[in-house]
């Protein structure tokens, strides 16, 4: 985690059968919000910046091409983190990294012991955390998320918000974050697209 | 010893009997006689056919039209696979990584058989020849089906998983891992099972065949024991092949996982 040199991701022409090309800089640090409908295409999006879906234009991670990068290389360090998490072992600390200090836990309000939990009884809200503390827990430099705070109450998505853009601020990474709140696009963005009808447009943060 | 002639007034008897068995099922409104019946005129039929075929065969025994009838064995087998599998390849890839992978584990193993485990002369000689082949291809046939069968079943339910496991960085091999394990199991598991049970549980029908008509038992157990061997060879082959070629089609040159290859299910 190398936090002296932030990077920079670069969308050039992005587009797809469903959206429209368009282009950014992405500094490292800032947090870009992502909005619009259900179905505009959202999602999609993320899906194309960590290249799980065939797209067109061009994406740069610094000096680094995505389409010549190993694909698995360029997931390990653009990290996408999916609405839905899914956990393939029977304990949570099997999709962790063996050495993870679980200090984090704590500030996202999960109890300490959490590494030792089933998986299979994860209440929602336990498993999108733990989603985001995995997806962390492995080193990279581009953050996706997909609408991380969906299944938690005011409380802990306040507490979640905050520890995010602590990280965020910490380690500098360029961040496109999926959410449908209000509120919370007022909270976290730094810049605001809002997707429509195909069309992304950028949005002055503060205006509705 | 030579073996007991078997007249057709015989088998006839035996065909009556099966009738019986039909009139009495439908008696009962048990609901199974006319399948019964079908099956039965079935397997007369298409086992006379193949006496026919295999008596020209042997009376030829030239390489080439050995070859010809291991051909279509092969492409028929090919057919078989790719019948049974739920959600298959399109575009001609279940059928093609079904055969191809069947190609190459069953007639290498009954080439490399003939020519040094039992060695007749000419080493193509059909009476060994297309026994062999034929037991092969139809357990490498099963295996193969299941393998690809599971396969593709389970990429299917497990997608998301799969995605998630890329988008933590993944290689597409690692992502893959756990299904082309399930996938390899289901493949493997009728031979495996077999061969657990043999002999204690089931008397393998080649090894029967041999004993009735006037083998002793000690070269019939031997003969069956290299049959269960290459069988299993054959279909772990066979069934490894398509489990790797299977999973590379599942997924692009950019690791992504391609569920659009799949048709949609059949039946």
């Amino acid at each position: 985690m190398n936090a002296s040199q932030p990077s920079i991701l670069r969308l050039q022409q992005l587009g797809s059968a469903l959206l429209q090309p368009f282009s950014l800089n992405l500094r490292g640090g800032e947090i870009c919000c992502l909005t619009g409908t259900s179905g505009s295409g959202k999602s999609r999006l993320l899906r194309a910046l960590a290249d799980l879906e065939p797209h067109q234009g061009e994406v740069w991670l610094d000096d680094q091409n995505q389409q010549q990068t190993p694909a698995h290389l360029w997931r390990l360090q653009v990290r996408l983190v999916p609405a839905e998490s899914q956990w393939w072992s029977d304990e949570v600390a099997d999709h962790f990294p063996a050495d993870y200090d679980p200090e984090d836990l704590k500030a996202l309000g999960l109890s300490s012991d959490a590494m030792e939990w089933q998986v299979s009884r994860l209440s929602s809200g336990e498993k999108q955390r733990l989603a985001l503390l995995r997806a962390l827990a492995f080193p990279l430099k581009v953050l996706l998320l997909d609408e991380p705070t969906a299944n938690l109450d005011p409380a802990t998505t306040l507490r979640v918000e905050h520890w995010l853009k602590q990280q965020i601020a910490r380690h500098r990474w360029p961040v496109v974050w999926v959410a449908h709140d209000r509120e919370q696009v007022q909270r976290v963005a730094d810049l605001e697209l809002v997707i429509q009808d195909g069309e992304v447009q950028e949005m002055l943060i503060g205006s509705d | 010893m030579e073996v007991i002639e078997l007249s057709w007034w015989q088998l006839g008897l035996a065909v009556v009997l099966v009738l019986m068995l039909s009139l009495l099922a439908f008696q009962a409104r048990l609901g199974i006689s006319r399948s019964l019946l079908i099956a039965t005129l079935r397997t007369v039929v298409q086992l006379a056919l193949i006496a026919l075929v295999l008596e020209l065969l042997f009376s030829v025994g030239s390489l080439l039209w050995v070859g010809l009838m291991a051909l279509v064995m092969l492409l028929l087998a090919g057919r078989e696979v790719m019948a049974r599998q739920k959600r298959r390849f399109s575009g001609g890839w279940a059928y093609g990584i079904g055969t191809l992978s069947m190609f190459i584990s069953s007639f290498s193993i009954a080439v490399i058989t003939l020519l040094v485990l039992i060695g007749p002369s000419p080493w193509y000689t059909p009476q060994y020849a297309i026994p062999l082949l034929g037991m092969l291809l139809g357990n490498t046939m099963t295996g193969v089906a299941l393998s690809l069968d599971r396969l593709t079943e389970q990429a299917w339910q497990q997608r998301q998983v799969i995605e998630n496991r890329l988008m933590l960085g993944q290689h597409w091999t690692q992502a893959v891992m756990p299904i082309r394990r399930e996938a390899m199991r289901a493949g493997m598991i009728p031979s495996i099972n077999a061969m657990a049970a043999a002999g204690i549980i089931s008397l393998p029908g080649m090894m029967t065949g041999q004993i009735l008509a006037g083998t002793p038992p000690a070269l019939a157990v031997k003969y069956q024991i290299l049959i269960m061997l290459i069988i299993t060879l054959g279909t772990g082959l066979g069934a490894m092949l398509a489990v790797m070629a299977g999973s590379r089609r599942l997924f692009d040159a950019r690791q992504r996982l391609r569920l659009d290859r799949l048709h949609a299910p059949v039946g």
